[in-house]
């Protein structure tokens, strides 16, 4: 497959139409609405959005900003330890669900649902359990204890924990649906020689199930990653990036210099995420391109 | 029926002590959305767990359109429906077509738009809502459907060819040749071949892009604007606008909202299993 026609399409020859077959020139028309779209809606907003962000004076502005320092501090945080636990518990339960039994077989299709509903309600709704006085949360603590609950989303350690509690909330399902389908994958044979042998809960995690998953789930966890830096809804919608822009993320902050009509701040913010961003890209595709 | 064993007691016990947090959970936002619908605005502040009164009557106002913040409620469900459809029928042309060029007729540089694709989709979305924002605006498109449309398409667009790519491939060689043959052009091949074996992954494809398009709320909150114009999710962002905004109306519009995704989820679980989740990662 790889008789690429850009070599001979330097050189000199007859034009270009005649040397093509008639399915060749169908392939570049059925290729063309999505290079239009491409150019039109990534290229030029891309390209555009890095002239906009090539002056350092954005960037000395950037560092000066305590929010953006703040918000790269609370993205890694989201990042390092919100991914790491969900990819955990996504791992742990795809053991749980594995098992045959007919209450788990329903309970799955419960568990799917925070992924199969849209996150606005949903993070809505958590929003006013956590609030102080009106929540459901709140009164539970009041009528076991007598006394009131925190202000949940007025700390911002606790703000930003429970914007990725609502994260894993929302994700868990779609991991977790994943890492089933490698667990399944794994030969049954190999569990019954352990079985046979006496191995224990541990060993057989260790030398059967991690070996055979471990590629899987690195590459989800990577993945997750990237797709976490976009996630605006689980901060914008709990927290608003509040209190005192304590609890902004990247993906947060861009749209927050939008509003205040800094399209350049916006866009170096980005642009300062790049160097660990294109690193996974690269990586991620590499892994799906073959 | 012999009684279970005190091991196999041991080893359910152990399953339920996961499964009923793992129940409670994912149910207990969702059920304080519902609890919130059906429940009078006394009852849902008070922290109740099952209201002394159920009533319908949340419904009744939104469907009636009887509140400030739903009185666009059925143009903007309108909005969000059009817009979903829409967006699942472009990329649906757009990313077949795609698909079929790179994967069956081999053109030249199709690796390169594959790739290209690729590394889109690996952009985070909400950095690419920043310049996009500015890009419609450049364009005049800002407060017009076809932003938004046009957004979301840019958006699905490289995953679809993606996993249509990869469906495509599967497909023996020796099925073109034979039409080829046969004196089919390469039109009747993708019409009367191509697509009817396609339909599995074109079913996943177009849920996956109807479901991206009517659950994002970035993008529509930035690109459209006017109260007419605008979709569901963003309304109910508007709902926080106010300081003592109706949450039990609020929840009761979220529910209705969530209702058609979840139905189409389920109902097309099959095709987005099968479809997505195993071309989602390749190990």
């Amino acid at each position: 497959m790889a008789i690429t026609l850009s070599g001979d399409q330097a050189m000199p020859g007859p034009p270009l139409s005649s040397r093509l077959t008639p399915a060749q020139v169908w392939g570049i028309i059925l290729l063309a609405p999505y290079l239009l779209v491409f150019l039109a809606f990534v290229v030029y907003p891309v390209g555009y959005g890095l002239w906009l962000a090539r002056a350092p004076a954005n960037y000395v502005a950037l560092y000066n900003d305590p929010i953006f320092a703040r918000a790269a501090v609370n993205t890694l945080i989201f990042l390092v330890i919100g991914i790491n636990i969900k990819m955990l518990i996504a791992l742990f339960l795809s053991g749980f669900f594995a098992q045959q039994r007919t209450w788990i077989k329903w309970l799955s299709v419960i568990f799917i649902l925070p992924w199969a509903v849209p996150s606005i309600p949903t993070i809505l709704s958590v929003r006013f359990m956590l609030n102080p006085e009106w929540g459901m949360i709140n009164h539970f603590i009041f009528s076991f204890t007598g006394d009131d609950g925190p202000n949940w989303l007025n700390d911002p350690t606790v703000a930003l924990t429970m914007a990725i509690a609502v994260h894993i909330w929302k994700s868990l399902p779609f991991w977790t649906l994943i890492l089933i389908t490698g667990r399944l994958a794994i030969s049954h044979d190999l569990f019954e020689a352990a079985e046979v042998d006496g191995a224990s809960w541990w060993q057989k995690f260790r030398y059967i199930t991690w070996p055979s998953m471990q590629t899987l789930y690195i590459t989800c966890t990577l993945l997750s990653m990237i797709w976490t830096l976009g996630d605006f809804n689980s901060v914008y919608l709990l927290t608003g990036g509040g209190p005192a822009d304590l609890t902004h993320v990247l993906a947060t902050l861009g749209i927050r210099y939008l509003r205040l009509d800094q399209l350049s701040l916006a866009m170096a913010s980005i642009v300062c995420a790049m160097p660990f961003v294109l690193p996974l890209v690269y990586f991620m595709m590499k892994r799906l391109s073959r | 029926m012999k009684l279970p064993t005190l091991r196999e007691v041991g080893t359910e016990a152990r399953l339920l002590l996961i499964g009923i947090p793992v129940f409670l959970w994912t149910m207990i936002p969702i059920y304080h959305m519902f609890l919130f619908a059906i429940s009078p605005k006394e009852d849902a502040f008070s922290g109740k767990l099952w209201p002394d009164h159920p009533t319908l009557h949340n419904f009744e106002i939104v469907f009636k359109q009887q509140h400030y913040f739903l009185r666009d409620f059925y143009i903007q469900f309108w909005n969000s429906t059009v817009i979903a459809v829409s967006v699942g029928v472009l990329t649906l042309f757009i990313a077949t077509a795609a698909a079929f060029s790179i994967s069956r007729l081999r053109v030249p540089g199709g690796r390169v738009v594959m790739n290209l694709a690729l590394f889109t989709y690996f952009i985070p979305a909400a950095f690419l809502a920043v310049p996009m924002y500015r890009t419609m605006g450049n364009y005049g498109l800002l407060n017009n459907h076809w932003s938004l449309i046009l957004a979301m398409v840019t958006i699905a667009s490289p995953y679809a060819i993606w996993v249509l790519k990869q469906a495509s491939d599967k497909l023996p060689v020796e099925l073109d040749e034979a039409a080829v043959m046969d004196g089919a052009t390469t039109l009747q091949i993708f019409r009367l071949v191509y697509l009817p074996l396609m339909m599995p992954s074109l079913v996943a494809i177009g849920t996956y892009a109807v479901l991206l398009a009517w659950n994002e709320y970035l993008y529509a909150f930035l690109l459209l604007s006017n109260d007419r114009e605008i979709t569901l999710p963003v309304a109910l962002g508007n709902f926080l606008a106010a300081d003592d905004s109706p949450w039990e109306l609020l929840m009761t519009t979220g529910f209705i909202y969530a209702l058609p995704p979840a139905a189409i989820y389920y109902a097309f679980r099959r095709y987005m299993v099968g479809g997505l989740t195993a071309g989602a990662v390749k190990s």
